[in-house]
């Protein structure tokens, strides 16, 4: 199958006996006895589908709530191979579903609505979602709903053997996706292993589809300890899948598992860290994981930069997300636009913050980032940032919760674009990981200055980037939601710069799709580092959040971000309005691929010129509202971040709803 | 014969309700699914999408009397109403509610009223040809069955 790859894949015929084994299709009859899950709250319609399912010979199972719908999943979670869910339900927003199926499980999940707008299925699209259904739903297009499945699986196969086959150091960042990178075509996939499989995926064809199945594992505490044991025996740095799988010695259990476990871990590691107070507390945890981790988040860090207009963001993380979760199966999680991204704020944000950046001079701190964004579109972005913001704020200071900084909060706070993403069209969360970068680093509750701002936080706190709570979205993937850590709660972080985070804490923010999209915002530590370098002066640089640390840290980005690595874009944002030293959040993008390192790099380049200019100055200005759509984070290349992220800079809304928490990095020694 | 006879009424009942447009193709989709082992198929999709969509319009009708309007409540009502009735295929009942949304959405109270009152209308007159047209069909099979 992954003849694309050009890798040596694992045969068909092994993937057949997974398949087989996974699930209780039976290959021959397939699409036949494809298990769905349909979840509406409108009686009549459920009714409908059921029977026009049935119809197509799947094996339903209709559920009329939300929540009853996640524990019937979560209690038998490889019980279903897809699930297809109404948008608008009043127990739980459907793209909030998105999320958590993405996260949690994994499975492929098609939206559907009556509401045909563009907006809606964009957030479709962000979350993470593999298709979105106007209703009336046709049976016809019923029947072939079976292919996300198969692609779903076919993704993971690819996924399981690059991660097996590409060394760890150079995970293979798609060299494709260099090219569309920047382009629309992955929707902010910033994943270079999400890009990959799309890639790899849209030109393999689907042979052996059936057998593409594999198994689903379920991260029990136990097992996941023994995965955090192995990591933290490895290095987090160094851990790859493989050693890890080695460690771990877990029978039955695939590297491909462990590799978007890993990814996972990363992330939330990165959340951890990112509101450390201390950037040398960043750099020890985190940042390694960025690379996997990021992968959904750097819309996140976009949009929490700013950059991002909200929707933008949510759309990339969707895209992003949604590529890496097809992966990992994370959608990303659909962070409620509402609670993850307060766009509102945020949007003032980012309006001032993308006007000053753009009279500034277009900062071109992201040289290398091919600002195609224009200055509306940045503005846009920095709508979504802030939204993003908004929600990733969250991710960054959960204040309330996560003892730790988040300076990946900030970061993510940052992505306001993300928290557009989040909110709006939650966006697709990065598979598994924490692709809720988008989501509101807000969500932790924090005030995060951040989430509007491009992650400055008006009240910098350095401390605790409560990516877990806050993020929600980021890394919580399967902690968001009630506290329920998704076998992969990582309790057991045990990064030295997290302070023993809670997770779970985090997690079960209540937005837990927001952390979910705010994985990506894993801010390199490395990164912080740099920031340090920073000279505080008044960041007005808030939107600095773009730096793409990746030059920087390019090196161990590299390493790490080879695959879906998001590009974390760094800002240093200061916050606050005349605040000297403002949380520089750096979001990293964590470029899926080594694109993302070039982003970085000019990233970091442009980071210390910003610093210099200081002329993002927070503005409350609303930021435009930047058709989120607009920035699309599909197109979200990463010049389309970096601009946002720029411009989220000047839009870094001053005091006013900042939100930011960028808990993580306050910058006091920002180097200029 | 007296079941010919009905089975011919049902038969041009269900004509026209197509002839007039109440009724669109998403309805004969649902006859299709139809099968040996639920006959009744149809008629319980609309049993439940009336008592349903009767809840839904009243709760409307009141949520315009309060003041303030709470629009939100009334748009994410009518967004429930324009996908069921989509679904079903209740094609006039679906363009008011269409066309009361766009009305609202533009923050146009008044109007909103109006096409409230309109969709009231056109939904009566819906529920007062389908039901008939179901009991008859009832009938014709039960009849049916009995030979």
């Amino acid at each position: 199958m992954n003849s694309s790859s050009g890798k040596s894949y694992m045969s068909t015929a092994s993937s057949s006996v997974i398949w087989k084994a996974g699930g209780d299709v039976v290959a021959d009859q397939f699409p036949a006895g494809l298990r769905v899950l349909v979840v509406d709250d409108d009686p009549t319609c459920l009714m409908i589908l059921e029977k026009m399912l049935k119809a197509c010979q799947y094996n339903v199972t209709k559920c009329n709530r939300a929540e009853t719908a996640l524990s019937m999943l979560r209690e038998n979670r490889n019980g279903f191979d897809i699930v297809i869910s109404d948008v608008h339900m009043p127990d739980m927003d459907g793209f909030k579903l998105l999320e958590h199926i993405g996260l949690e499980m994994d499975l492929p999940v098609i939206m559907m609505s009556a509401d045909d707008g563009k907006n809606v299925v964009m957030k479709g699209v962000t979350h993470g979602a593999c298709d979105y259904l106007i209703k009336p739903v046709r049976i016809e297009a019923l029947k072939n709903i079976w292919q996300h499945v198969v692609r779903k699986r076919k993704n993971e196969w690819k996924d399981f053997e690059q991660s097996g086959s590409v060394e760890e150091g150079d995970r293979q960042p798609k060299q494709s996706e260099d090219a569309d990178y920047s382009s629309s075509a992955n929707e902010g996939n910033w994943k270079s292993s999400k890009r990959r499989k799309d890639d790899e995926d849209e030109n393999d064809e689907r042979d052996d589809t059936s057998t593409l199945k594999k198994p689903r594992v379920v991260w029990s505490v136990e097992l996941h300890q023994q995965f955090v044991a192995a990591v933290n025996q490895l290095g987090i740095e160094k851990a790859v899948p493989k050693k890890i799988l080695e460690l771990m010695n877990v029978p039955g259990l695939a590297r491909e598992n462990v590799a978007s476990h890993l990814q996972k871990y990363r992330l939330y590691l990165r959340r951890l860290s990112g509101v450390s107070q201390h950037p040398s507390n960043l750099n020890n945890s985190f940042m390694n994981p960025q690379d996997a981790t990021f992968g959904p988040l750097d819309l996140q860090a976009l949009a929490a930069t700013g950059q991002l207009p909200a929707q933008s963001l949510a759309t990339l993380q969707a895209a992003g997300l949604g590529r890496s979760t097809a992966k990992s199966g994370i959608p990303m999680p659909l962070v409620d636009q509402r609670n993850i991204f307060s766009f509102e704020n945020p949007k003032l944000r980012f309006g001032e913050a993308q006007q000053h950046v753009n009279n500034n001079k277009q900062m071109n701190l992201l040289h290398g980032i091919p600002t195609t964004m224009e200055p509306k579109q940045l503005a846009g972005l920095h709508h979504t940032a802030q939204s993003m913001g908004n929600m990733n704020m969250p991710v960054l200071s959960h204040g309330s919760q996560s003892s730790q900084n988040n300076p990946l909060l900030m970061q993510m706070a940052q992505p306001q674009a993300r928290g557009q993403m989040l909110n709006d069209s939650t966006v697709g969360l990065a598979p598994r990981l924490l692709s809720p970068m988008g989501q509101p680093m807000l969500s932790n509750g924090m005030a995060t200055n951040v989430s509007t701002r491009n992650g400055v936080p008006e009240n910098i706190r350095a401390p605790s980037y409560n990516p877990v709570s806050q993020t929600s979205s980021m890394l919580n993937f399967p902690m968001n939601h009630t506290s329920e850590l998704p076998g992969n709660s990582f309790p057991l972080v045990s990064t030295p710069g997290i302070s023993s985070l809670a997770p779970k804490v985090a997690f079960q923010e209540d937005v837990n799709s927001e952390i979910k999209g705010s994985v990506g915002f894993m801010p390199s530590y490395d990164i912080f580092n740099e920031l340090t370098q920073h000279k505080p002066q008044n960041w007005e640089l808030q939107n600095v959040g773009m730096m793409f640390n990746t030059s920087q840290h390019s090196n161990s980005l590299r390493g790490n971000l080879d695959h879906t690595q998001s590009v974390l874009v760094q800002q240093g944002f200061s916050t606050g309005q005349n605040r000297n030293s403002t949380v520089i959040s750096k979001a990293m993008f964590s470029a899926g691929d080594s694109t993302g390192h070039v982003n970085a790099q000019n990233g970091n380049q442009h980071l210390n010129s910003l610093f210099v200019d200081n002329t993002v100055r927070v503005k409350s200005e609303r930021v435009a509202d930047a058709a989120p759509a607009n920035l699309y984070p599909d197109h979200f290349g990463r010049e389309d971040l970096m601009s946002a992220l720029l411009k989220q800079q000047d839009v870094i809304a001053p005091a006013e709803n900042n939100d930011f928490d960028f808990d993580g990095y306050s910058i006091d020694n920002i180097p200029v | 014969m007296e079941s010919k006879h009905v089975h011919q009424q049902i038969a041009a009942m269900r004509q026209s309700f197509f002839d007039e447009e109440v009724l669109d193709e998403k309805f004969s989709q649902l006859e299709q699914l139809e099968g040996k082992d639920n006959p009744n198929f149809v008629e319980e999709v609309f049993t439940m999408y009336f008592r349903d969509s009767t809840a839904f319009l009243e709760t409307i009708e009141q949520a315009m009397k309060t003041i303030p309007i709470d629009s939100i409540k009334v748009d994410n009502i009518l967004h429930q109403l324009k996908g069921s009735s989509a679904s079903v295929g209740a094609n006039k009942v679906l363009k008011e509610v269409n066309k009361t949304r766009q009305v609202l959405g533009k923050g146009n109270l008044e109007g909103t009223k109006a096409g409230i009152l309109e969709l009231r209308k056109e939904y009566d007159s819906f529920k007062a040809k389908l039901e008939p047209y179901f009991q008859k069909l009832k009938q014709a099979n039960s009849v049916a069955q009995e030979k």
